[in-house]
C-alpha cells in the first residue's frame, strides 16, 4: 500500500533542501511510485482508493467517537467553569437567588404561548405523511419541511371557505409543558421561565401551559377543540387543589389577546361563552403578566398578509431562506407560504387595531419626533443626545402612513398627495399571471386595473389599509371580520359588543370586573421595529404577487429610521411600543369605559442588551421579542408576583421609551 | 484533553502534501539499505493503526449504504403489514364516541426530574425511567438515589422531587421503540380520537393511592379531567382503560371519589360514577396482586418489577465497582409504597392453603408458547408424546407460595415445622453484622442469624402467612406500607372501618359503586407460564461480608416438568398476573349481585391466547397475549375501540374465555 509508505515522519527532512529538489521532485515522486508498484503488486494498487477513502473515514470516526468520549466523560459543571473563566462570574439565575431570599411557590402559574411558538402535531394525515403520527409538524427540528415540503405546506393549511381543518387532516396542538418549552431544539421559549420556578417549588400540578392551535381563529379554538373550556376548567382545578390561591396568568405575544378574549368568554353566558358567571375572573386570578403583548395589532402583519414579507408571521420562510426562496423544485415556495398564511385566522387578529385615532394619520403620528439610533450607538444617552441634533436635519418621519407606494409619497406634505380612490375601482377581467392559478393568492382574481388603482392610491393610513385588505383579499378578509374587529368603540354598551367578534380587541371590549386583579405589560424596548412600509409595483412577469417592499428606499444617514424600505420604531422588533404599552400606560390606567372597576396597569419596560459574547447564547439582558423569555429581570418580575408580590412589591413602573408621551398624544375618549 | 492533538498528529500529520513531498525526497535521497530496518518496523506499527482505521471505515461506509438503501427503498416493499383494527373499524363506520381515560400501570409510565442533587446536574425535566435510561448507565448510584422515595414516610427525600410525566408521552413508549399504549392510541386515533377526548391519567406508581393525591393531587386532577371531557364530548360517558396496577389504582379512584370531602374523599357524591363512567376496560388487571411481588420484596428477584436489573443485567449484577446492586435495588423498590399494593390479596381464601389450592390439577401445557422459550418447547414435546400423566398424578401445593427447600414444598402439611413467627424475637445484632456492610441500610443487618435459621427451616409460607414472614423481615416497610394497603377479606362490608382509604384498593373489601349501567371488563392474556410460588433457600454468604440478603430463589430446583423451573412454580397468566388474580373478580367475585357488586352491574371476561410472533419483522407480534405485549394485541384492541365507540358488553361478544379461571373460581369457597 503506497499510502502507508508516504506515512514517516517529517521531522527529519531538511528544509532548504526541499525547495531545491523541488523541480525534480515529480518526477523522483512518480519513481517511487513506480517502484512500489512492482513491489506490492497491482491489485493493491487498484485498491488504493477506496482503502484510504475507508481509512479516511475510520480516522475520522475514530476522532469523532474519541472526542464524544472525552465530551461525556468531562463532568457537566465544566462548560459553565470555562465560561466562567472568560466572562467572569455570571449572576445567580433569578430562581436561586429568590430561593435563597426564602420565597416559596404560591401562586399557581398559566402560561399562554403566542403564535409560531406552539408545536403542533399530525393525529390524521393523507398517505403522504404516513408515519408522521403524533409527530410535530410545527416546532421541533422542522424535518419534514425539507424532506416532503408540499406535504407539510398542505397539512399545515386549514381549509380556506371555514378557517378549520380541511377533510381528512387533522393537526392539534401538542399539549402539556413540552408544547412551547423549545420551538426547536436548543432555541427557547418558556424552558428558562420554567427553569427557574421550579427552583422554587413549582412543578407540574401548579405550572399548565394552555397550548391551542395557534393557527385558529380564538372562537374556533373553543368550537373544534373546547381549548378555551378545558382552559377554564384547567385554572378551576388549580386554584382548587392550591388551597384557594388565585392563578397568575402568564401570556406571551398572541398569547396576550387569547386569554383578553378568554376572559370576556369566561364571564359571558353558557351557549357563546363559558358561563362563568360574572366574578369568575375576581375569584380565580391573581394578575396578567403578558410579555410583550401585541394589544394593538402588529404593523408587521399587514406586509405579511399583503406580500407575505413580514418576518416572523412567515417564519417558514426564515427557517429555510435559501431552500424555500429558490424555484429549483418550481414551488413557487413563497406563494405556497402566503397561501398556507392565509388560511390562518389568527394571523387576522395582529392587523392594526383603533385605525387612524391609534396609529396616526396622513400627517401625524404619537410616536412624532421619535428619532432612530444606529445600531452602533450602544448606550442610550448617546442616543438621545444624537437625536436631539440630528431632528433639525432628518425629516420627520410620517409613521401614520403604514403603506406608501414609493420614497417620494412616503416623505411628501399631506396636502400633496392625491389619492385616486381604489374601493370602487372595477377590478378588470385580465389576469396578470397565469400560472399563478393553482397558487390561492387571490390577487389573480384581480386583474391589472385592480392592481393600478391600488398603486395609484398612494398612501394607505391604518384604516385605509383595513379596506386595502379586503380590497386585495375579500375572501380572506370576510372570513377573518366574522373572527375578529379592529376599530374603537364609541358606545362600549352597544348589545353588538357581545358578539365573540370583538372580544380580542381590548378597545371595543370591556374589562373584567375585578378590582383586586393586576395587569402588568412587560416587554422589551431599544430595538428597532418595523412601523410602516414604503412599497413599488412589482411588474416582473414570474412572480405572482405584484407588490413588493422596496427595499432600496433606504437614508444614507446612520440615524435615519428608514432601512430598506422599512420604516423603524422603538420596540421589542415585532412589536412597537405602542401597541404593547398603550392599554396599560393610558387607556386602563385608573377608572376609564374600558376598564370600569380600575383594575390597576402597570408597565416594565425591559432596555435590549445584545449578549456580550457567544458564549452567552441569547442572553440574559435581551429585549427581543422572544428572547426576552430569558430576560432575567423579567423572569424575577414574574416569580416575585407569582410567589405573592403585587405592583409595588416588584418596583411599579419602569418605563424607558417615551410611551407616556406618546401616549399622551392620541385622543381617545376614556 | 492533552491528548486529542498528539491524537491529531498520529492521524494527520502526514497527510498535507507538503509532508507527503518531504517523506518522498528523504526515501528517494537516502540509501535504501540503512533506513530499511526502522522503517520496516514503522511500517509494522503504522499497519496496525492502517487496518484499525480501514476496518472502522469500512464498516461504516457500508453501513450507511444499507441505511441508504434502506430508506430508498419504499415501505410497502419491505412488509406488507396487515391492516391495524383501526382502519378496519373506520371503514366500517366506527366512530369516536365516548371520551377515553387510560391509566398506566407499574413503570411503563415516565417519570421525570424537576430538583436533584448535585450528581443529577442538567437532569432536569429528563425522564428517569421510562426512556432511554443511558442515564442508568452513566451514573446508577445517583440514579438509585433519586428513584427511591424517603423510607420513612414513603415521600420524596429531601431535596429531590421526582414527578411523573404528563400526558399522553408518559407511557406511548416504555424505551424507544419497544411500545407500551402507542400502538392503542394510533388506532384510537384512527377512528377520531385526539387530545380533547383522549387522556392519559398519569401518577407517581412508585407512591401509595392515598400519597397520590396527598402529594400531587392526581386524583383530583383525574376527577376533573373526566368530568371536563364528560361536559365538552356532549355529554357522554367515559371509558377507562387501566393497565396492571392502574386497575387498582382505579379501583382506589371509584371508591374515592366518591367519598366525601369530610372523610378524605373526592366529594363527588354517591352517583359520580354511574354519571361519569361507561365502561371500565382493565387490561392485564392485578386485581388480587401478584406472586412475584413477594419475591420481589424478599429477595429482589421479581423479574420486571426489578426492571432495571433485566435492562442491564451483567452490568448491575457484577461486583466488579462494589456495586452490591442487588441490595440497593431492594432498597429501593422497597421504599416504593406500590409494590405492597400488588402482594396477593385475599390470603389461603384465594391463594390455598398449605395442601390444596384452586389450580390444583393445572396442566402446565402451554402449546403455544413457542419460540421465546425454548427449552420449555422441547419439554412440551416430549410431554405431548408421552403423554403428561405425571403432572397430573401429583398435584402441585401452589398455596405454599414460600416454601424454603423443595422438600418443604411437597409434604404433607403436618410434616411441616410450626413456627409463630411473631414470637421471635429480634434480637439486635449489630455486633455480629460485619462492619464492612454497615453503611447500607438493610433491615435484615438487624436480624440474627439463629432466627433468620428457625425461620427457614423446613417451613412454607401461605397467601396469610407470608404477610408474618414479611412482616418479620422488613418491619418498617409494612409498617409504613400497611397503613396505605389491607389485603384481607371483609367479613362485613358495611363495617364502618373500610370506609378508610387503605382498603380501597382491596377488591375483596370494598363494594363497587352503585351504577348498574356501568360494565367492567376483564382483558387479559393466557396462554404463559407465570410466576405462582417459588421455592427458597439459604443464601451462602459471600465473601466479603454478610450477605444482606439471606435468602435467595432456589434456582437448582428444576423438574421435568414445566410447571416448576428454576425455583419457581408456574400457572397459567399472561407472564406477570396468574390468571385467577386477573380474572377471579369479573368472573366471580362481582358477577352478578354480590356483596361486592350490590349494584349488579354487568363483568365481563376476556381471553387472549397467546401466540408468539410468527416471523422476526413482525417484532412483538399482534397476537401476543404478555403482560405488556398484550396492548398490540389486534383482538384486544378492536375490543377496547369497539366498547369506546359504544358498543356494550355484550356486543363485543360476552365473555371469551380459554383457561379454566371459571371452574377455579367455582372451587373457591368465598361468600358472595
Amino acid at each position: 500500500m503506497p499510502l502507508i509508505h508516504r506515512k514517516k515522519p517529517t521531522e527529519k527532512a531538511p528544509q532548504p533542501e526541499e525547495e531545491v529538489l523541488d523541480e525534480g521532485s515529480q518526477h523522483k515522486h512518480h519513481d517511487s511510485k513506480t517502484h512500489k508498484k512492482s513491489n506490492n503488486g497491482i491489485e493493491k494498487v487498484k485498491w488504493s482508493c477506496i482503502d484510504s477513502c475507508c481509512w479516511f473515514i475510520g480516522c475520522v470516526c475514530v476522532t469523532w467517537w474519541f472526542l464524544l468520549f472525552l465530551y461525556n466523560a468531562m463532568p457537566a459543571s465544566f462548560p459553565q467553569y470555562v465560561t466562567e473563566a472568560i466572562t467572569g462570574p455570571l449572576p445567580d439565575p433569578p430562581g436561586v437567588k429568590l430561593k435563597k431570599e426564602g420565597l416559596k411557590a404560591k401562586h399557581p402559574v398559566v402560561f399562554i404561548p403566542g403564535i409560531v411558538t406552539g408545536g403542533l402535531e399530525l393525529w390524521e394525515g393523507k398517505q403522504c405523511a404516513d408515519g408522521l403520527f403524533r409527530k410535530r409538524l410545527w416546532g421541533g427540528t422542522f424535518g419534514e419541511v425539507y424532506k416532503r415540503p408540499l406535504c407539510w405546506v398542505e397539512h399545515m393549511s386549514l381549509d380556506n371557505e371555514t378557517g378549520l381543518d380541511p377533510a381528512g387532516i387533522r393537526v392539534r396542538a401538542v399539549s402539556g409543558l413540552v408544547a412551547a418549552d423549545y420551538f426547536a431544539p436548543g432555541y427557547f421559549v418558556w424552558a428558562v421561565l420554567i427553569a427557574n420556578l421550579a427552583h422554587i417549588g413549582y412543578e407540574e400540578k401548579n405550572m399548565y401551559m394552555a397550548a391551542y392551535d395557534w393557527r385558529l381563529s380564538f372562537q374556533n379554538t373553543e368550537v373544534r377543540d373546547q381549548t378555551l373550556s378545558r382552559m377554564k376548567s384547567n385554572i378551576e382545578l388549580m386554584v382548587s387543589t392550591n388551597g384557594g390561591k388565585k392563578a397568575v396568568i402568564v401570556p406571551h405575544s398572541m398569547g396576550v389577546l387569547y386569554f383578553l378574549h378568554f376572559m370576556k368568554w369566561v364571564e359571558a353566558p353558557a351557549p357563546m361563552g363559558g358561563g362563568g358567571g360574572p366574578d369568575w375572573c375576581a375569584k380565580h386570578i391573581k394578575a396578567v403578566m403578558n410579555i410583550g403583548g401585541p394589544f394593538l395589532g402588529v404593523p408587521k402583519a399587514v406586509a405579511g398578509l399583503f406580500s407575505a414579507e413580514a418576518k416572523d408571521v412567515a417564519v417558514a420562510r426564515a427557517i429555510a431562506p435559501g431552500f424555500l426562496d429558490t424555484d429549483i423544485f418550481r414551488l413557487q415556495t413563497l406563494q405556497h407560504v402566503m397561501r398556507m398564511t392565509r388560511t390562518w385566522d389568527s394571523t387576522m387578529s395582529m392587523l392594526p387595531k383603533g385605525g387612524d385615532t391609534i396609529w396616526g394619520g396622513l400627517d401625524w403620528a404619537p410616536e412624532k419626533g421619535h428619532t432612530c439610533c444606529g445600531k452602533k450607538q450602544k448606550s442610550n444617552e448617546t442616543c438621545g443626545a444624537a437625536g436631539e441634533n440630528s431632528v433639525s436635519k432628518t425629516k420627520p418621519v410620517n409613521y401614520g402612513r403604514i403603506i406608501s407606494f414609493g420614497k417620494e409619497v412616503a416623505e411628501a406634505q399631506p396636502s400633496e398627495i392625491k389619492n385616486i380612490d381604489f374601493r370602487g375601482a372595477v377590478k378588470g377581467q385580465s389576469i396578470p399571471n397565469h400560472t399563478c392559478r393553482d397558487v390561492w393568492t387571490e390577487y389573480h382574481d384581480m386583474g391589472i386595473g385592480g392592481i393600478k388603482a391600488i398603486a395609484e392610491y398612494k398612501v394607505y393610513t391604518t384604516d385605509a389599509v383595513i379596506d386595502l385588505l379586503h380590497y386585495v383579499a375579500p375572501k380572506m378578509m370576510a372570513r377573518g371580520s366574522a373572527h375578529f374587529s379592529y376599530g374603537v368603540a364609541d358606545d362600549l354598551d352597544d348589545p353588538k359588543y357581545e358578539h365573540p367578534r370583538y372580544w380580542s380587541n381590548p378597545l371595543e371590549t370591556k374589562l373584567p370586573n375585578a378590582p383586586e386583579m393586576e395587569i402588568y405589560s412587560l416587554y422589551g424596548v431599544g430595538i428597532p421595529t418595523e412601523r410602516a412600509y414604503v412599497y413599488k409595483l412589482n411588474q416582473s412577469p414570474d412572480s405572482c404577487i405584484p407588490f413588493h417592499i422596496l427595499t432600496s428606499a433606504h437614508e444614507e444617514d446612520e440615524d435615519s429610521c428608514l432601512k430598506a424600505g422599512v420604516y423603524n420604531v422603538d420596540g421589542d422588533e415585532t412589536v412597537p411600543v405602542l401597541s404593547a404599552g398603550f392599554m396599560c400606560a393610558k387607556a386602563w390606567r385608573g377608572k376609564t369605559r374600558f376598564n370600569p372597576s380600575g383594575i390597576k396597569t402597570y408597565i416594565r419596560e425591559y432596555n435590549h442588551a445584545p449578549p456580550a459574547n457567544l458564549l452567552e447564547g441569547r442572553g440574559t439582558q435581551s429585549g427581543a421579542h422572544v428572547d426576552i423569555m430569558g430576560n432575567f429581570a423579567l423572569i424575577e418580575d414574574i416569580m416575585r408576583v407569582a410567589t405573592g408580590g403585587n405592583g409595588s412589591d416588584i418596583g411599579l413602573d419602569q418605563v424607558h421609551s417615551g410611551i407616556f408621551e406618546w401616549s399622551d398624544r392620541i385622543d381617545l375618549k376614556l | 484533553m492533552f491528548q486529542i492533538p498528539r491524537f491529531r498528529k498520529l492521524c494527520f500529520s502526514d497527510f498535507p502534501t507538503r509532508g507527503l513531498e518531504d517523506t518522498v525526497i528523504q526515501e528517494a535521497k537516502q540509501p535504501t539499505s540503512t533506513v530499511e530496518k526502522p522503517k520496516r518496523r514503522r511500517i509494522r506499527i503504522w499497519s496496525y493503526v492502517d487496518s484499525f482505521f480501514w476496518t472502522i471505515g469500512y464498516l461504516w461506509t457500508a453501513w450507511w449504504l444499507l441505511l441508504f438503501l434502506y430508506h430508498s427503498v419504499p415501505v410497502p416493499a419491505l412488509h406488507q403489514a396487515p391492516e391495524s383494527p383501526g382502519t378496519r373499524l373506520s371503514r366500517e363506520g366506527v366512530k369516536a364516541n365516548h371520551p377515553v381515560v387510560l391509566v398506566p400501570g407499574i413503570v411503563t409510565e415516565g417519570l421525570e426530574l424537576w430538583e436533584g442533587r448535585p450528581c443529577a446536574q442538567g437532569l432536569f425535566r429528563k425522564r428517569l425511567s421510562g426512556g432511554s435510561f443511558t442515564d442508568i448507565m452513566r451514573r446508577p448510584l445517583c440514579w438509585l438515589e433519586h428513584l427511591s422515595l424517603d423510607s420513612e414516610t414513603g415521600l420524596d427525600p429531601p431535596g429531590i422531587r421526582v414527578r411523573a410525566v404528563p400526558g399522553l408521552v408518559a407511557a406511548d413508549y416504555l424505551a424507544p421503540c419497544y411500545f407500551a399504549w402507542s400502538v392503542l392510541i394510533e388506532n384510537l386515533a384512527k377512528i377520531g380520537y385526539e387530545g380533547k377526548n383522549l387522556h392519559m391519567a398519569s401518577y407517581d406508581w412508585r407512591l401509595s393511592f392515598h400519597n397520590t393525591e396527598v402529594r400531587d393531587q392526581s386524583l383530583s386532577r383525574l376527577k376533573s379531567k373526566i368530568e371536563l371531557m364528560y361536559v365538552i364530548n356532549g355529554y357522554k360517558k367515559v371509558v377507562v382503560v387501566p393497565h396492571s396496577l392502574g386497575a387498582i389504582y382505579f379501583l382506589h379512584f371509584l371508591k374515592w371519589v366518591e367519598t366525601p370531602l369530610s372523610h378524605g374523599g373526592g366529594g363527588g357524591g354517591s352517583g359520580w360514577c354511574a354519571k361519569h363512567i361507561k365502561a371500565v376496560v382493565n387490561i392485564g388487571p392485578a386485581f388480587l396482586g401478584i406472586p412475584k411481588a413477594v419475591s420481589n420484596l424478599l429477595s429482589a428477584e421479581g423479574k420486571d418489577i426489578a426492571y432495571a436489573r433485566d435492562l442491564a443485567p451483567g452490568y448491575l449484577d457484577s461486583e466488579l465497582l462494589k456495586l452490591q446492586t442487588q441490595e440497593h435495588l431492594m432498597e429501593m423498590s422497597r421504599s416504593w409504597d406500590s409494590i405492597v399494593s400488588l402482594l396477593p390479596k385475599g390470603g389461603e381464601a384465594i391463594w390455598g392453603d398449605l395442601d390444596s389450592s384452586a389450580e390444583e390439577g393445572h396442566t402446565c401445557i402451554f402449546p403455544k408458547r413457542k419460540s421465546s422459550q425454548p427449552s420449555l418447547n422441547v419439554l412440551h414435546r416430549q410431554n405431548i408424546s408421552v403423554k403428561p400423566v405425571s403432572c397430573v398424578k401429583q398435584p402441585t401445593k401452589y398455596g405454599r407460595i414460600i416454601a424454603f427447600g423443595k422438600r418443604a414444598s411437597e409434604l404433607p402439611s403436618s410434616e411441616l415445622s410450626t413456627l409463630n413467627i411473631k414470637e421471635l424475637a429480634r434480637v439486635d445484632s449489630t455486633t455480629n453484622g460485619s462492619t464492612s456492610c454497615g453503611e447500607f441500610w438493610s433491615e435484615y443487618n438487624e436480624m440474627s442469624q439463629e432466627s433468620i435459621v428457625k425461620v427457614a427451616d423446613n417451613t412454607a409460607y401461605t397467601a396469610t402467612t407470608v404477610f408474618d414472614l414479611l412482616r418479620f423481615m422488613a418491619p418498617q416497610m409494612m409498617r409504613r406500607a400497611e397503613a396505605h394497603f389491607s389485603h384481607g377479606i371483609a367479613d362485613d362490608l358495611d363495617d364502618s372501618k373500610y370506609e378508610h382509604y387503605k382498603y380501597w384498593s382491596n377488591p375483596l373489601e370494598t363494594k363497587l359503586p352503585d351504577a348498574p349501567e356501568m360494565e367492567i371488563h376483564c382483558l387479559y392474556g393466557v396462554g404463559i407460564p407465570t410466576e405462582r410460588s417459588y421455592i427458597y433457600n439459604l443464601a451462602t454468604s459471600s465473601s466479603k461480608c454478610k450477605s444482606s440478603i439471606p435468602f435467595r430463589i432456589d434456582g437448582s430446583v428444576d423438574k421435568d416438568d414445566v410447571c416448576l423451573k428454576g425455583g419457581a412454580r408456574f400457572v397459567d397468566g399472561d407472564e406477570n398476573v396468574p390468571v385467577i388474580s386477573a380474572g377471579f373478580m369479573c368472573a366471580k367475585g362481582w358477577r352478578g349481585k354480590t356483596r361486592f357488586n350490590p349494584s349488579g352491574m354487568e363483568t365481563f371476561v376476556r381471553e387472549y391466547k397467546h401466540k408468539p410472533p410468527g416471523s422476526l419483522l413482525e417484532s412483538r407480534g399482534t397476537e401476543s397475549g404478555a403482560h405488556v405485549d398484550i396492548m398490540g394485541n389486534v383482538g384486544l384492541i378492536e375490543d377496547v375501540l369497539r366498547i369506546a365507540a359504544g358498543a356494550s358488553g355484550q356486543e363485543i361478544g360476552g365473555d371469551r374465555v380459554y383457561s379454566d379461571v371459571m371452574s377455579m373460581s367455582e372451587r373457591m369457597s368465598i361468600r358472595l
